[in-house]
């Protein structure tokens, strides 16, 4: 990206979806959303314990195009639900809640219908994470634990792993994009690395991103991959993001903890109340989402006089004030450019658009 | 509730004398200082004793600071004793009256004063973290603690 388009990157709204009751805390892209003309769908999660499922069909322009509430995921979750995640074929949504239950739904003719509910954490479960080849599906909780299920025909799930390490509440599990590697972050302030170890059949953590790797002080709330998986991002209540090279294969590890994942950068000066959500982007972009209601965009900056040779820097390209009226809980791109969804504490949901021009003509 | 009160004898202060404040009708804005927020918080019945936050110096005056301009609102208290395990309740007693009273835009933070708790400062991250206090609150018998607390408030 030359350095005056990204000058000129905008961000506008384009649709607010409202039918939450209470906050909403998380957005989810089903992965099939767009594609060969497909229809969009968005699942949204809130503390009014219900999941709503969004659907846009694609319009030959955004002026009319429309969303509507296709389906409301209720009477299943008795308390919050608090993450949701589609199996990257898109058939399976899981949803992660506060009443310890995990539930699994399926896409049947249209009406969305629960297949599975897996059962084992002590508590709130705050997280769910499928693997890039959907086979693996990972959860997490304030019981400080994580646990990996293998996924199995006729919707069935086998526990085949609970970790244990962080020593507090674990707020997100994230897997790679490419490799079975699996990402936990925490109210410890550390971000764990998980691998499956050749000989043991078991999964141990590999490397911890913390105090001694330039890692987070306070609570780490997300991570996320850039696309390629050599990068990740990584936002806390420390008001940073930190940029993490992730090219080195974590399995061929030392063994001594140290881990080959390092350090790169951290973004830090942009943000002054904790930062819930950071997604990177297919095509480069990282977003923001914090206490401060506003959603902050950044891209890697190829201006030579702030990055060294061996160490990028990133710059914040815009910020969106009052980008909902109370804090944004969850952005997340759209798996084709330019699209955001984002999620509030004032129970919205907000589709937006990036708008790029060199020559900016904004409305 | 634990047999053992963790501190049986606070002290106990008498109720500072009122100021009767007049209603500014000049402002249309429904704007607030730090003495409207005290006022809504001062009568809170502490969680294990018959009287107030303010009674037993839990809470004064100078434990609310307002910015209305960035819409933050900070709360300091200091528990009667340094391992009170009473802080996380007290600390969600003041974060539920102030979500029922004032606009939810507000950001608000509480923290134990300095100095005032053994673990000050994992304390202070409890009380802060959105989404624990969200949890918290979904607990029945916390929230019917915390309600209690909060009644004898409403004169």
């Amino acid at each position: 990206m030359r350095s005056e388009e990204i000058e000129a990157v905008q961000l506008s709204e384009v649709e607010v979806l409202e039918g939450h009751t209470d906050r909403v805390w998380g957005v989810a892209w089903n992965p099939v959303s767009g594609s060969g003309g497909a229809p969009s769908l968005l699942a949204s999660c809130s503390g009014d314990k219900t999941v709503r499922i969004w659907e846009n069909t694609p319009a030959p322009s955004t002026a009319s195009s429309s969303w509507v509430c296709k389906a409301v995921l209720e009477e299943t979750h008795t308390r919050t639900v608090r993450s949701c995640a589609w199996s990257p074929n898109g058939k399976l949504l899981a949803t992660a809640s506060f009443d310890a239950t995990t539930a699994i739904w399926e896409n049947v003719g249209g009406e969305f219908e629960c297949v599975a509910s897996l059962e084992g954490h002590e508590n709130e479960v705050k997280s769910v994470s499928w693997s890039a080849s959907g086979s693996l599906l990972a959860t997490c909780g304030r019981d400080k634990s994580v646990w990996i299920w293998e996924v199995q025909p006729g919707n069935e799930f086998e526990c085949v792993s609970v970790l244990q390490g962080h020593t507090q509440d674990v707020k997100m599990v994230q897997w790679h994009p490419v490799h079975e590697i699996l990402i936990s972050a925490s109210y410890d302030n550390s971000i764990k690395v998980w691998v499956e170890d050749g000989d043991s059949d078991d999964w141990i953590c590999v490397q911890t991103l913390g105090d001694s790797s330039s890692g987070h002080t306070s609570t780490v709330w997300g991570v996320s991959f850039n696309s390629s998986g050599d990068r990740m991002v990584s936002c806390s209540d420390d008001l940073t993001l930190k940029v993490w090279d992730t090219s080195a294969n974590p399995a061929e590890s030392s063994g001594d903890g140290s881990g080959p994942w390092k350090h790169l950068c951290t973004i830090s000066g942009y943000h002054d109340r904790t930062i819930f959500s950071v997604h990177w982007s297919r095509d480069g972009f990282i977003a923001s989402g914090a206490a401060d209601d506003c959603i902050r965009l950044f891209s890697e900056s190829t201006d030579d006089s702030a990055a060294t040779v061996h160490l990028p820097s990133f710059k914040m390209i815009f910020k969106k004030d009052k980008a909902h009226a109370m804090d944004v809980n969850s952005v997340q791109w759209h798996p084709l450019p330019r699209l955001l969804a984002s999620a509030g504490d004032d129970g919205t949901i907000k589709i937006w658009e990036v708008a790029q021009n060199s020559l900016a003509n904004n409305d | 509730m634990t047999p053992g009160l963790i501190n049986a004898n606070p002290v106990v202060h008498a109720k500072k004398e009122r100021l009767v404040r007049i209603d500014d009708s000049t402002n249309p804005n429904d704007a607030f200082d730090a003495l409207d927020i005290y006022d809504s918080v001062r009568d809170i019945r502490d969680p294990e004793h018959p009287y107030s936050l303010e009674q037993l110096s839990v809470l004064s005056e100078e434990s609310v600071t307002v910015d209305e301009k960035l819409g933050r609102i900070l709360i300091t208290f200091t528990p009667t004793v340094q391992h009170c395990s009473m802080a996380a309740v007290i600390g969600l007693c003041l974060r539920v009256k102030l979500m029922r009273s004032f606009p939810p835009h507000y950001k608000v933070d509480i923290n134990v004063s300095p100095g005032s708790h053994a673990f000050e400062d994992s304390v202070n991250k409890q009380l802060n973290d959105k989404e624990r206090v969200a949890a918290a609150l979904e607990n029945p018998n916390l929230l019917q603690l915390v309600d209690e607390c909060l009644e004898s408030n409403e004169l």
